[in-house]
């Protein structure tokens, strides 16, 4: 290889890395809205009094074992609880700063719109289906708890008490019985105060505008999981800040795979110019080499000399 | 003499009106209504409308607009001004049991002008109304104060007879 022609090659490497930029960057700003009928729950903490009927009702819809404590038992919000094997779905009771009535928070998976789970998981174990359900394989998980690091919500569970096939677990929106076949989750449906209600994700969001529109006094100017992390199913109303009443206000608007997208983007560039680029410098400095061996040999020659 | 016995009979008649709450005169008003629609898991409300309507007053408390005083509130008022009282007042037959059934869904995705996109079912209408009310007044909040468990209920529940074992069986009752 000549050198002009060396030059040239990397000339047209450059020029090639410069124009990967382009569609990389078309990655980035790629954002995902959700599936068009893709279905949600608008939560209403103004109207929760805390009957916990709702963990009663995931208990009996997924068949999970029985709780330490009746569902009829209200000690159980003097901690704060999360989800678990055992409960995909728990309440939270927190006084606000104001000292008003208490508010109570039901936690489960809010099923992102990108699932940060999903984006972590290697076995591909997770899928979001059509209907806006975040569901899992269970046979194929392997049990490497990434999804628990990965969710920012920090809501999957984890089958500890298995000794041999330990799983991740968590909240389905009853996909299985009833969302695929067009029903509301247990949960919503057996809520007295309708403090969920099952719709379209889109219409859920005109819905809850509409509410703070109509009674701006009653509520935070702001729909939780509108936007936060490119959007959840599930979305939330509240009277008092949300960061007081358990949730992250932190998270910011860009799905948690954004943080890895561009990176994983220049991925491909990397492997199939990199190669080239770098046989290209070894030529280069293989061929330098050669051309000096005379004079390289001679002052080898010369440090040898006392 | 008969029209002077007349005038004092459709006095004494106005007076026993003027006394009475106006507004739900004349009507055949059901004095205990049975609510049934969560039987399932627990004994049936026997909701007592006469002992309501004396301490309420006025029927569109409950009612809003469909009995009663018209409608005040100013959201309300901008198409309603000038609704008058409708056949319909039972709370079942505008408040579905089935608010988020596919048929529900369907029905409301092809009336996407409708204004009264957000009415809530039947059983939240109840709730919010009763326990709203409630919570002011002082009246009962808690869940079995309203709603005794049978038994399919409290195994629905893992409470009374098939309460949890280990159970620290320190604070009972349901909600509040």
């Amino acid at each position: 290889m000549k050198r002009r022609d060396f030059l040239k090659a990397c000339m047209i490497c450059g020029a090639a890395t410069t124009l990967g930029v382009t569609p990389k960057k078309s990655w980035g700003a790629g954002s995902f809205e959700g599936y068009p009928d893709g279905m949600g729950v608008l939560v209403d903490l103004t109207r929760c009094v805390g009957c916990r009927s709702c963990e009663a009702a995931c208990n009996k819809e997924q068949k999970l074992p029985t709780p330490d404590r009746p569902f009829d038992d209200p000690s159980v919000f003097h901690e704060k609880r999360r989800p678990t094997e055992r409960a995909y779905t728990v309440v939270n009771k927190y006084e606000p700063k104001d000292g008003g009535s208490p508010v109570y928070r039901k936690i489960q998976c809010n099923h992102c719109n990108e699932p940060a789970c999903l984006t972590s998981c290697f076995v591909n174990a997770y899928t979001k289906t059509k209907e806006g359900a975040v569901v899992y394989n269970s046979k194929v998980c392997v049990g490497c708890r990434n999804c628990m690091i990965a969710c920012p919500f920090n809501v999957p569970g984890y089958s500890y008490s298995s000794a041999f096939n330990p799983v991740v677990k968590k909240c389905i929106f009853c996909y299985e019985t009833r969302l695929k076949n067009g029903k509301p989750p247990a949960c919503v449906e057996i809520c007295p105060q309708e403090v969920l209600t099952f719709g379209h994700r889109r219409e859920l969001i005109k819905i809850g505008h509409e509410r703070i529109r109509e009674t701006p006094d009653k509520y935070v100017d702001h729909i939780y999981g509108e936007k936060e992390v490119g959007g959840t199913g599930w979305l939330y109303l509240s009277s008092v800040p949300f960061d007081q009443v358990g949730f992250d206000a932190t998270l910011g608007n860009d799905p948690i795979i954004s943080n890895v997208k561009e990176f994983l983007g220049t991925v491909p560039m990397v492997l199939s110019i990199w190669p080239a680029l770098f046989t290209g410098f070894h030529l280069l400095s293989t061929r330098n080499k050669n051309h000096s061996d005379h004079g390289h040999d001679h002052s080898e020659q010369e440090d040898h000399k006392p | 003499m008969y029209a002077v016995r007349n005038w004092l009979i459709g006095g004494v008649l106005i007076g026993a009106l003027a006394s009475a709450p106006s507004i739900c005169l004349g009507k055949n008003l059901p004095d205990s209504i049975a609510l049934d629609s969560l039987a399932q898991l627990y004994e049936k409300v026997k909701f007592n409308h006469a002992k309501h309507i004396s301490m309420v007053k006025d029927c569109a408390e409950c009612h809003h607009h469909t009995t009663g005083t018209l409608v005040e509130d100013a959201n309300c008022v901008r198409c309603h001004k000038n609704s008058n009282e409708t056949k319909i007042v039972a709370c079942k037959g505008c408040h579905s049991a089935q608010p988020f059934s596919a048929e529900a869904l369907r029905e409301k995705e092809n009336n996407r002008r409708l204004y009264h996109q957000d009415k809530p079912g039947l059983k939240g209408a109840y709730h919010q109304n009763c326990i709203g009310c409630h919570a002011k007044s002082g009246g009962p909040t808690g869940c079995k104060e309203c709603h005794p468990l049978k038994k399919v209920g409290e195994a629905f529940y893992n409470t009374g007879e098939y309460a949890p074992r280990q159970t620290p069986g320190t604070e009972k009752g349901h909600g509040h």
